[in-house]
């Protein structure tokens, strides 16, 4: 496989939400509107990279049998980071007091270090391949999860409030079950339908 | 904090899985059959009483006094993730027939958010060692409850004549999103 | 390069060394981010502050006090512009939300007349219960005073509009409010005029 289908894949043909089905409870946790999607699939994918590189680096030094457990370290170890960074940096509410993105992610932040997608490319790709294979494996996959949640997120957030990255395009509200729970579910399982039926797998 | 009001909230108007998406790979993944629901239902208990028990006397027994609180995350994973293993390992020794029906669940575990999200959940929520074990057995049993009723709506819905491009996961999702509604009739009740 | 094999000397060494980087590396990082997560948090109390009093020149967050009530704390920040009170921000609570806790912060102007008030925490429902943030619903508390002003939704006989269809809200909301006034008239009485 060349570098290029390396790096286009994790868009569309093995998109990590929308074909794997892997790292949905941020998917579904977080997307409440098109920003804290963007912000959570910016920040797996940095643990995602990271993790990659330092896994692909290091693969070959650690003994089979404490693999896993070594790997679940590197990847908590970014996790932390990340979480520190954000609450550092992303931690200013907005104009009107609306709660900072670091509020929003809340324990989503944390539980990265669980996301399948993490640990699933560090112990069936990064360890296996070399540096740059892996690096770019990280960015396909991260920026292709990035993708699926920041789509997600808009589709919830012009359904349910009506606007689209804050920006307000109709008055009042919008149907409000999108930013519920249930709408999660129910937006996500369309535009799996959609991609379906566009990929024409089915 | 009153213990009912505990179990009511976790299990039904705060559902970890309808309510707080924690738990979903396993919820859309095992959910094909009742039967694979209840194993899974059994090993989460299992391990996120656990789980739960075990990084409550962490936290505030190593983390806090040392003041090492950043080392939250690294911990808990730890824990979760040798407690998995040691579970796998004294179930073979001393039950093997449980081994037989919850073994291919455990190693999924480690990665089932729902075990981590309740031990952060508890600390967060400040509650105390014993509150912290209802918590996690309510959650347990939400868990559960959730999975049951999806795996068997889910068996149901083989049968039924859906469109294609919607057939096996999209279906799962929108049947899931109208359980989560009809969760969000007990907000409110605590 | 060759795997290593799995002895238990190389797996205690690996994991060792794993945990060894890992945690030193994560102290670095706390020890560079301690500053500005603590300037984060203090700037998010400084905004609600200044949303719920006239402007003041003094940093409020620096000396506040806190208080114990029903089972949780409020926290008092005094805002003063050169020697002069300008109000006390109050940070408060209510348990009773449609989805669990409320936190406001409510900005009492020195005759005890509320000056504004703002949401800091919530988790009620989007479009219904979180209208308790729009001006529209917190316009009706401002320049009234807890004395005069019976802070209870009108169905319960009080002066209060509720958020439709948001009555428990609403009804929270108010709690929170009266709670807050509760500690203030405390504050009152703890340090008469200085």
């Amino acid at each position: 496989m060349n570098q290029r289908t390396n790096f286009t894949k994790g868009f569309f043909k093995e998109n990590p939400v929308f074909v794997l089905f892997l790292g949905l409870c941020p998917t579904l946790g977080t997307t409440t509107s098109a920003i804290n999607g963007l912000g959570m699939g910016l920040a797996t994918a940095f643990v995602l990279i990271m993790s990659n590189i330092v896994v692909s680096l290091t693969g070959s030094l650690i003994p089979g049998k404490v693999r896993i457990p070594s790997f679940i370290v590197i990847i908590a170890s970014f996790v932390t980071i990340v979480d520190l960074l954000m609450k550092a940096y992303t931690n200013t509410p907005g104009p009107q007091g609306e709660p900072s993105l670091y509020d929003q992610l809340g324990l989503f932040i944390p539980l990265i270090v669980v996301n399948c997608l993490v640990l699933g490319r560090a112990e069936a790709y990064a360890s296996k391949n070399k540096f740059m294979s892996s690096l770019i494996d990280g960015l396909g996959m991260g920026l292709g999860f990035t993708m699926a949640l920041t789509m997600l997120g808009a589709v919830r957030e012009i359904l349910g409030s009506g606007s689209i990255f804050n920006y307000k395009f109709i008055e009042g509200d919008g149907i409000l079950i999108f930013v519920l729970a249930p709408g999660a579910f129910i937006a996500l399982g369309y535009l799996i339908v959609i991609i379906n039926k566009l990929t024409k797998k089915a | 904090m009153d213990y009912i009001l505990i179990i009511i909230g976790a299990v039904f108007v705060n559902n970890i899985v309808l309510a707080q998406f924690l738990g979903i790979c396993p919820f859309i993944g095992v959910s094909n059959k009742v039967e694979t629901a209840i194993g899974m239902t059994g090993a989460v208990t299992f391990v996120l009483v656990l789980a739960t028990m075990v990084t409550y006397l962490l936290q505030h027994y190593v983390l806090v006094p040392f003041g090492i609180g950043f080392m939250q995350t690294v911990t808990f994973i730890l824990v979760i993730a040798s407690l998995v293993q040691l579970v796998e390992i004294i179930l073979k020794k001393i039950s093997p027939a449980l081994y037989q029906a919850l073994g291919i669940f455990l190693p999924l575990i480690t990665t089932n958010c729902a075990v981590l999200g309740v031990a952060i959940l508890a600390v967060q929520k400040d509650l105390n060692l014993t509150e912290s074990v209802v918590y996690a057995a309510a959650n347990a049993i939400g868990f559960g409850l959730a999975l049951l009723l999806f795996s068997g709506i889910r068996e149901q819905l083989d049968l039924m004549d859906v469109p294609k491009p919607m057939r096996g996961v999209p279906a799962a999702f929108v049947v899931a999103g109208l359980l989560a509604m009809a969760f969000m009739g007990f907000a409110g009740i605590v | 390069m060759a795997k290593k094999e799995s002895t238990i000397s190389n797996m205690v060494l690996t994991l060792f060394i794993v945990t060894l980087v890992s945690g030193a590396s994560l102290g670095f990082i706390y020890e560079v981010t301690k500053g500005p997560i603590e300037k984060a948090m203090r700037t998010k109390k400084n905004m609600a502050i200044k949303k719920v009093l006239p402007d003041f020149t003094n940093s409020p967050v620096e000396n506040a006090n806190s208080a114990y009530m029903d089972g949780d704390t409020l926290y008092v920040y005094k805002a003063m512009e050169n020697t002069d009170t300008v109000g006390l921000a109050i940070e408060t609570f209510t348990p009773d939300g449609f989805s669990g806790m409320i936190k406001l912060m409510v900005g009492f102007l020195p005759d005890g007349t509320i000056y504004d008030i703002a949401v800091l925490q919530h988790k009620e429902t989007p479009g219904l219960g979180d209208k308790m943030a729009t001006l529209d619903f917190r316009k009706q508390f401002q320049g009234q005073h807890p004395n005069t002003f019976n802070l209870q939704v009108k169905k319960d006989g009080g002066d209060v509009d509720a958020i439709t269809a948001s009555t428990i809200t609403s009804r929270a909301f108010c709690d929170a409010v009266q709670r807050a006034y509760e500690q203030y008239k405390k504050e009152q009485t703890h340090e008469p005029a200085n």
